[in-house]
């Protein structure tokens, strides 16, 4: 093992006699080459800025310095208000989200299967599409209040309307020739849907509750920023209005931390599920 | 029956049927609620509310800076994309740095934003072009990654210029996935343009028609700004789609020569 390692680290003489360029860097080395030239243009800014609030180029009102910003995050965390909004804003999400996939999927799935179904049920949902999340968040807001129920909702709706809409199409334009094979092979209808439909139709699905969870957090923060009294968004709105923009900050930094990872371990499970996929070729 | 009109016929039942027991609703006087309104309220309100100028000033205020912002994120991106698409140092030096600031939720930058720029209009326009930027800058880049190799090598036998290459080869190759940069910064831009008007509360526009009928209990308001913001929606949709259609008409001639 150790030799393959150090080998693949060097800039190495041409092992293999079909790769005819010798200069082509190892994928190690190239991958550490782009890790080193990714950061001096984020520290740059940083430093910039830090030396801007250092030297009071800009007021520490409009932008207060990333040490200090550091610094606040460090003080929320240790004083467990931080996790404290983190947990409930994660909690709204997860709940609100697996609520409108669950929906979406079903409806997603009888809109594929039956083309009865989808005449009845698409043009209407293409309607409830139509007005983005924000744009049914006042109506909302009269019907239910601004509790709880609001955020579930709204999170819901977000998630329900990409899911529904990936899991008809991929379902939808599974090949023809992959159904005609399987008629072939004389498979039943249950053997068509298990082995053939979901299969081909995984990766659009997949894609789909990828971008119901994006739009559910989207929604999570719109929803906390306008009507919460706790939560990331809420966090950030208390920060602003009491003119700390550290505390802004900090919260901006945890609400795209939080959507990178949760988008990251989807990510991970799809290449997961996925892997049959690779065994095929 | 003729097929076509039997999927119509299906599709308009169930928002028939919804309409239908609206009316009922409050036409037998099944309810005494003071928060809904018969759909004929709605209409009364779509009527007084054009002909005072209202609905028409919001609905100005609204797309103005819908534009304004749009262009400005549109343009930048594209550049943006293209200096990405173009020069693998530039790529590796901000393209990690994008991507991360791009995770943060859009509507958490409108508090910073309001701190920059005040509550007024460009504070708006700011947020719009961010909401517009990142989509037309990571599809920009994305088209022109995606240029296949063989053209490329094809317009280097024929000696082409760094103009030529780019304005007849790279261009029109990346055009399809700039188009869907585009089409996604125009709704983005759109959702943004609900939020700052929203988070933001000075000044009119179909946002604030909306917070207002919410403040004020007007059900009817609210649900009118409702079917515009769908309409509105709509229109941009269809005229994405017909640009997109139109500058891309080309395509449809070259494949048929294969």
């Amino acid at each position: 093992m150790a030799p393959l390692v150090s080998a693949a680290t060097l800039p190495s003489p041409p092992v293999a006699p079909v790769v005819p360029d010798t200069k082509v860097p190892s994928p190690w080395r190239r991958r550490g080459v782009d890790l080193l030239l990714s950061w001096p243009f984020p520290l740059s800014v940083l430093l910039l800025w830090q030396l801007g609030a250092q030297f009071e180029w800009i007021p520490a009102q409009i932008l207060p310095a990333p040490l200090v910003v550091a610094q606040t995050f460090a003080d929320l965390w240790a004083t467990g208000e931080l996790q404290d909004h983190l947990l409930i804003s994660l909690g709204r999400v997860l709940y609100g989200f697996s609520l409108g996939t669950g929906l979406g999927l079903l409806l997603g799935v009888s809109m594929g299967l039956s083309p009865l179904v989808k005449d009845y049920l698409y043009p209407t949902f293409r309607l409830f599409a139509q007005v983005p999340s924000l744009g049914w968040l006042p109506l909302l807001m009269m019907v239910v209040g601004i509790d709880e129920a609001l955020k579930i909702i709204l999170i819901s709706k977000a998630a329900f309307v990409p899911v529904t809409m990936n899991t008809y199409n991929g379902l939808r334009n599974v090949p023809t020739s992959l159904i005609e094979v399987s008629k072939v092979f004389r498979f039943t209808r249950w053997q068509l849907l298990r082995k053939v439909v979901f299969p081909a139709a995984f990766p659009t699905l997949w894609n789909g509750i990828r971008y119901g969870l994006t739009h559910a957090w989207l929604a999570l923060v719109a929803v906390e920023l306008l009507a919460s009294s706790e939560g990331l968004g809420y966090l950030i709105v208390y920060g602003r209005q009491l003119f700390q923009l550290d505390v802004v900050l900090t919260a901006v930094v945890v609400v795209g931390a939080v959507g990178f990872t949760l988008d990251k371990v989807l990510a991970v499970i799809e290449s997961r599920l996925l892997r049959w996929r690779r065994d095929a070729f | 029956m003729n097929p076509t009109l039997r999927t119509a016929l299906r599709g308009a039942t169930l928002p028939a049927l919804v309409l239908g027991a609206w009316w009922a609703v409050f036409h037998f006087g099944w309810t005494d609620t003071k928060l809904f309104v018969p759909p004929s309220e709605v209409w009364d309100t779509a009527v007084r509310l054009t002909a005072n100028g209202y609905l028409w000033t919001s609905l100005q205020a609204s797309l103005g800076r819908f534009l304004a912002g749009f262009v400005i994120g549109a343009v930048t991106g594209t550049a943006v994309g293209t200096a990405l698409g173009l020069s693998r140092l530039f790529e590796k030096v901000v393209a990690p740095s994008l991507h991360t600031v791009k995770q943060v939720s859009l509507l958490a930058w409108i508090p910073l934003i309001s701190v920059w720029f005040g509550l007024g209009d460009p504070a708006k326009i700011a947020f719009l072009s961010l909401a517009a930027f990142f989509p037309v800058a990571l599809n920009t880049f994305e088209g022109i990654r995606s240029v296949p190799r063989e053209l490329i090598e094809v317009a280097r036998v024929f000696a082409f210029s760094r103009t030529q290459l780019l304005r007849r080869v790279v261009l029109p190759a990346a055009l399809p996935s700039i188009f869907t940069g585009i089409y996604l910064g125009l709704l983005y831009a759109w959702l943004a343009t609900l939020g700052a008007e929203y988070l933001l509360t000075s000044g009119s526009g179909i946002g604030n028609l909306l917070t207002d009928g919410r403040e004020h209990f007007w059900m009817d308001q609210v649900l009118l700004g409702v079917v515009i913001v769908g309409l509105v929606g709509f229109v941009i949709n269809l005229v994405a789609t017909r640009l997109e259609a139109r500058s891309l008409a080309w395509r449809g001639k070259s494949t048929a020569q294969f």
